[in-house]
């Protein structure tokens, strides 16, 4: 079966543009379910975390690189670096690791 | 009406830094869009009406997977669920009076960036500041996609890797703060980890998209957690954004 781009992207696009606008415009009320309360405040995080790994491992070329990248990236983060510089550093240690498997290998 | 200008000119000045660090980001987006087969111009097109680092890539996996439009839709609630609670928030900063279309505007603009500046103004939110950020921001979100997608074609495939893990950078900045700061939190993450190296090791689930995979982890572990640990107020004070809602409320109540 295919699938037309455009409406995948349509579809995207309708679902996080009601998401976003109908709190604001409905609800004017603060939730106080406690259960939904947690939930919403850990989605991101486990959403960002599954996201994360181990697709990282799959994303350069080599699985090594990706497993350095990622210890690179969680030291740098708790260290209190910034996001860019995170995302930077990250780069940096694919290519870098990349190139000396290309040397050595 | 001079002070919907000033408003304005601050919130295009607030949005500069976010501009640069969103084309930055956006660019890895983009090689991501390309190995789903998206042209410069659906890239752009996406960026700007979708706007989401998390969500977008979510998007193109569903798209890489030639999955059935239902689970787009799911796929992107479930990845895109932190901007309702953020649309909740902003919907207490705004006065009662306040016309719908500037709900239905700033609503649209929600990002994580373009929220917390908006949230952090003291007092009521003057809408034309969000569209102020949004003005610089989101353009620059939407090529910064749409260049990703061309460089993905013309870069040699060394930088091509290396840039791909840009997006998972910021995602990791993004988890890692939250779980130092809470024990809880770096437990879910680990948690989090774990379950999805586990399930992307399972034939069982091979026949699972990537992108359903990543919604069903997150709504289990995401309601385990709410279950096991649900937050108190307290707690939640150490999430940026709840921080500055709650001060809002209390601002209001005074």
């Amino acid at each position: 079966m295919t699938h037309n781009i455009y409406l995948y992207i349509l579809v995207a696009a309708a679902v996080s543009g009601l998401i976003r606008i109908l709190p604001l415009t409905l609800i004017r009320r603060k939730i106080r379910n406690p259960f939904i309360r947690s939930f919403l405040y850990y989605v991101p995080y486990v959403t960002l975390a599954v996201m994360t790994f181990p697709a990282i491992l799959a994303a350069p070329q080599a699985p090594l690189a990706g497993i350095l990248a990622l210890a690179v990236g969680v030291i740098a983060a708790w260290k209190g670096m910034k996001m860019i510089g995170i995302a930077v550093l990250c780069c940096g240690v694919v290519f870098l690791c990349e190139t000396f498997m290309t040397f050595f290998a | 009406m001079s002070s919907n200008k000033t408003a304005f000119a601050n919130g295009l000045r607030d949005g500069v830094p976010i501009a640069a660090g969103y084309f930055a980001v956006a660019f890895s987006l983009g090689i991501v869009a390309k190995k789903a087969g998206l042209t410069p111009f659906q890239g752009f097109l996406s960026s700007i009406l979708n706007h989401a680092s998390a969500g977008e890539y979510a998007e193109f996996t569903v798209i890489s997977a030639g999955a059935p439009y239902l689970e787009m839709a799911f796929v992107i609630l479930i990845t895109n669920m932190r901007y309702l609670l953020m649309s909740c928030a902003l919907s207490q900063k705004f006065d009662s009076a306040a016309r719908c279309g500037h709900r239905l505007l700033v609503g649209f603009g929600i990002t994580d960036e373009i929220f917390g500046i908006s949230v952090g103004k003291p007092g009521t939110l003057n809408p034309f500041y969000t569209y102020g950020a949004m003005t610089i921001a989101l353009p620059s979100w939407a090529f910064g996609t749409a260049m990703g997608v061309v460089a993905g074609n013309v870069l040699p495939v060394s930088l091509v890797s290396a840039l791909s893990v840009a997006l998972y950078g910021m995602f990791i900045a993004i988890i890692i703060p939250a779980a130092k700061a809470s024990r809880v939190v770096g437990g879910v993450v680990a948690a989090s980890f774990l379950a999805s190296f586990i399930m992307s090791r399972i034939p069982l689930f091979d026949r699972l998209s990537d992108s359903m995979k990543i919604s069903l982890l997150t709504v289990l572990i995401s309601g385990a957690a709410a279950l096991l640990f649900p937050i108190k107020e307290k707690d939640e004070a150490g999430d940026r954004t709840d921080e500055r809602q709650e001060g809002e409320v209390k601002g209001h109540d005074a």
